[in-house]
């Protein structure tokens, strides 16, 4: 008990985390990554849900198996988003908007 | 948030607002995940109890090619469609032909991928009765195809283009080519035909892991291959 409490709540602080900084940051690259610590928050609250101690019964294999295939489509659903994110900065004339708040303007506000 | 200055920039009100709230969210699903009542799964007993129908001694891998073929079919299915929007937004970029590769990194080159490929092998087989299947063999293949890539083999510009495809849609056909097969045998959509289910699954994800692993190394590679220079159309 004690130690899916333990892997579920570091599951839930990494989606905090990644939700917070998903808000607050513009840059694409930003973005994707926080969604990407999202993810791993949640695969571990899944797989932390299906944890039984060595010896009382059987594993629950529906959550391993969402997990297992969702890691993969989690990856390639990154590759994506960041082809995509390198075309938007090809193709707009403009630097990125987290770029501006970083360097030049740092009073900028972020909204 | 500032790299070079001494300490962080000072949260505004409404970053401190939007902090605010979601600690609260996250003690909110802290108290969910604390208050619900302890590991008790449900669906264990009735995989346990259709165990010996479904073709494989793995209770994952009967879930995940038999009780819920048809999210494995959709989730092969979402990882071409990400090959297929790289390759419709970019080409390959790759540094010109004739760059020295060093020997240490092709001594590792050729001792790893062959036993990458291999051990992908084994854990594809290994699927049908412990841990291991077409996801995990795929990213191993995945990881052997990066490992190839980066090395930038001058053998990898002479990879007909078709091959690629191919091998692309090769676990998608066959998953839908098996589902299609046993609509027809059984009525039912991944149905599979009593006492056949070992062999197809296995198939299924012989193919499907041929084809994961192809589509995480080109997404690495970022692009479809670029016709003039690399990878072009060979007889």
């Amino acid at each position: 008990m004690i130690t899916t409490l333990i892997y579920s709540l570091t599951g839930l602080i990494l989606f905090g985390m990644g939700f917070f900084t998903l808000i607050i940051h513009s840059h694409p690259l930003r973005k994707i990554l926080a969604v990407n610590v999202m993810s791993t928050g949640v695969f571990l609250i899944l797989v932390a849900t299906a944890y039984i101690p060595l010896g009382e019964g059987e594993i629950d294999p529906v959550p391993h198996a969402m997990v297992l295939t969702g890691i993969v489509v989690s990856v390639s659903v990154t590759a994506l988003a960041l082809i995509l994110a390198c075309r938007i900065q090809e193709t707009s004339n403009s630097s990125l908007p987290g770029r501006k708040q970083q360097g030049e303007v740092p009073e900028e506000s972020i909204r | 948030m500032s790299r070079t200055g001494k300490s962080h920039k000072r949260l505004d009100g409404f970053q401190r607002l939007l902090l605010l709230l979601v600690i609260c969210m996250v003690m909110l699903l802290g108290y969910i995940i604390w208050s619900t009542p302890g590991s008790k799964p449900v669906l264990t007993d009735a995989v346990a109890q259709m165990q010996e129908y479904s073709g494989v001694e793995s209770p994952v891998t009967a879930v995940l090619l038999n009780f819920r073929g048809y999210d494995t079919l959709l989730e092969v299915m979402v990882l071409l469609l990400a090959v297929i929007g790289t390759w419709s937004l970019t080409e390959a970029f790759f540094p010109v032909q004739g760059s020295e590769i060093s020997p240490v990194q092709m001594g590792a080159v050729r001792l790893l991928a062959p036993v990458m490929c291999l051990v992908a092998a084994y854990l594809v087989w290994q699927g049908s009765h412990l841990a291991g299947g077409a996801f995990q063999g795929g990213a191993i293949l995945g990881a052997a195809g990066v490992l190839v890539l980066v090395t930038e083999l001058p053998g990898l510009r002479t990879i007909p283009v078709l091959s690629l495809r191919i091998g692309l849609v090769l676990g998608p056909l066959l998953f839908t080519g098996t589902a299609l097969f046993c609509l027809f045998i059984t009525g039912d959509l991944l149905g599979y035909p009593k006492g056949a289910g070992g062999w197809m699954i296995l198939l299924v994800e012989t193919g499907c892991a041929v084809s994961i692993g192809l589509t995480l190394a080109l997404l690495f590679a970022g692009g479809r291959p670029d016709k003039e220079s690399i990878w072009k159309n060979n007889p």
